[in-house]
């Protein structure tokens, strides 16, 4: 058990004051207001000098050199990943295998599990809030295999209908996947819940925890999740770099995604065998600069604790909740009991990508479109919308900013 | 009166937005071109006229008649509309020769380009892209 931290009030100014990219400005002189978090999240100062420190000093090849550096670099990769593993609470280090990012994480189960554990007539589970990123790999797994998609459905709100996706489980489903929370509204779902209700018929359980990574508690163990995915760069690290966790008992099971370097025993013509994990599943040489990032972003968020960063956050989303909600016109998408850091929305009948376009003029950078999830947007009956997600380091300041955007908007499309 | 050329056309939508000197007169304008447009029959809203690489959704219809190209276009976002609006006023009843060597500098000097964002410009490419498609086509059926 990591110890409590006692919760230090959290100071947004200093926390702003740590993000580089947050001071500049866009435009004729416009302070930049970033409301595109769930897309990507800026990178505090020591996620830079951590990456430039290894590529000035301790750049080398890991896993394979006798030399300093190499052992240097090897060191600082590997306790990385037990940053990630204690960040996620997993029994074992070798739980955690680095990817490009939650896409390949996803792939990699789409692919390893599902070569070996999914055949015609199997079902695989989704929800309707999946990000393409978890449903077009498991369509790609069905069409190969000749297995059936099935979509947990949702109510008007956002949330999902638990009924419903308990009536979808069967002998026949061979894993659930879905998000700890959804990328397009925010809606936060009870996979404790829905991992333990597949548990009872032994379905195993991924889930493409993307945009939980920055804003939530994770707790693999807890949870019981068979696998676990998410991106670095979400949750205020670099690009390029993200996070399978895996059971030990699957990873084991499981066969290697790509052959290569890295990932061997040993080699002759005739046969290879494979490394133990979580080599396996890491063919080639990997983001050493990444990994060593993504380590110091989870030190960063730690450092300023996770119950104070959910409180700040909790508070910047009800403000925007009620101000954005309240402007006359606005239609809030998604109103789920539990939704974290995204308001998505609509200004009447105004095309996101209209508002959107006037919002960046002002310096409001916000997302528009169907945020990767075509077939939410069409069981919502609407084109996409405008979605401000929040960080970390967004403030009342800049919520005011957004509503006072969204009257110029409505001003000019009137 | 001869028609106006492609240049002429495209020198009178730069002198226009020249008018306006804060990107919100320019929008308003563009906001107001594209109201203007008359919105295209539903029956060719269909993928065989979308234009792909817009985040809205664009469509775009030519006809020819004595070797001219005649454009109709469409889309459900006001600027995206107006910015086709553009296009189609510069292009439209313009010989299908000259439509298809066109050089568009204007769009880079209507004073909006900074605020053309990447995906916009994809856009405004693809939109092009398909008028001069159209134009190709057509100097093909007229010269057999
Ligand atoms: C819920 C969700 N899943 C998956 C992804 C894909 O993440 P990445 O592009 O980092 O692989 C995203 C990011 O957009 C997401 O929001």
């Amino acid at each position: 058990m990591p110890t409590p931290r006692t919760s230090v009030a959290f100071d947004v100014d200093a926390v702003r004051a740590a993000f580089p990219a947050l001071q500049q400005t866009v435009y004729d002189e416009l302070p930049l207001i970033y409301l595109d978090n769930a897309a990507t999240a800026q990178k505090p100062r020591v996620v830079l000098d951590r990456m430039a420190h290894y590529y000035a000093v301790e750049n080398s090849n890991i896993h394979r050199g006798v030399h300093f550096l190499s052992q240097q670099a090897t060191d600082a990769y590997e306790q990385a990943r037990q940053t990630v593993a204690r960040f996620i609470n997993a029994a074992h280090t070798h739980e955690v295998i680095f990817t490009r990012g939650t896409t390949e994480a996803i792939n990699l189960i789409a692919s390893s599990y599902g070569k070996t554990q999914v055949s015609a007539g199997d079902e695989l589970v989704v929800s309707a809030l999946e990000h393409h990123s978890n449903l077009v790999p498991w369509q790609m797994l069905c069409e190969e295999v000749g297995a059936t998609l099935r979509i947990i459905p949702i109510h008007d709100d956002g949330s999902l209908d638990l009924d419903a996706y308990r009536s979808l489980l069967s002998e026949r489903t061979k894993l659930v996947a879905v998000n700890h929370i959804s990328n397009a509204l925010g809606t936060i779902n009870p996979i404790a819940q829905i991992i333990a209700d597949a548990h009872a018929l032994e379905i195993p359980v991924l889930i493409d925890g993307a945009q939980a990574a920055p804003h939530a508690k994770i707790d693999v163990r807890a949870l019981d999740a068979d696998f676990y995915c998410f991106s670095s760069h979400k949750m205020f690290g670099p690009t390029g770099i993200g996070v399978l966790y895996g059971k030990e008992a699957w990873l084991n099971a499981l066969p290697p995604y790509q052959g290569g370097g890295d990932m061997i025993e040993q080699v002759s013509f005739e046969r290879s065998t494979y490394d133990s994990l979580p080599h396996k599943f890491e063919a080639g040489t990997p983001h050493i600069a990444g990994g060593l990032g993504l380590a110091a972003a989870i030190d960063f968020m730690e450092s300023l604790g996770h119950d104070a960063i959910e409180a700040h956050e909790r508070e910047v989303l009800a403000y925007a909740t009620e101000r954005i909600g309240n402007i006359e016109g606005v239609r809030l998408i998604g109103t789920a009991p539990q939704k974290a850091s995204v308001v998505s929305f609509l200004v009447g009948d105004i095309h996101p990508y209209d508002a959107g376009t006037i919002l960046d003029r002002l310096g409001i950078a916000v997302r528009t479109g169907h945020h990767c999830a075509q077939p939410l947007m069409d069981r919502l009956g609407i084109p996409g919308t405008v979605r401000a997600s929040f960080a970390l380091y967004n403030t009342r300041n800049d919520v005011d900013a957004l509503a006072d955007g969204i009257l110029k908007v409505k001003q000019l499309f009137a | 009166m001869a028609t106006p050329s492609i240049a002429e056309r495209a020198q009178d939508v730069v002198e226009e937005f020249a008018l306006f000197d804060d990107w919100m007169g320019k929008y308003e304008y563009l906001i107001d071109l594209g109201k203007d447009v008359p919105a295209i029959d539903d029956s060719f809203k269909t993928p065989d006229y979308r234009i792909h690489g817009c985040q809205s959704q664009v469509w775009l219809r030519a006809e020819e008649q004595d070797g001219r190209v005649y454009f109709f276009a469409d889309s459900d976002a006001l600027i995206t509309k107006g910015l086709i609006s553009l296009l189609v006023r510069v292009f439209t009843g313009q010989p299908a020769s000259d439509i298809a060597t066109a050089q568009l500098e204007f769009l880079d000097k209507i004073g909006l380009q900074d605020h053309l964002s990447a995906t916009r410009k994809n856009g405004l490419a693809a939109m092009v892209k398909r008028m001069k498609q159209y134009a190709l086509l057509f100097s093909a059926t007229v010269r057999n």
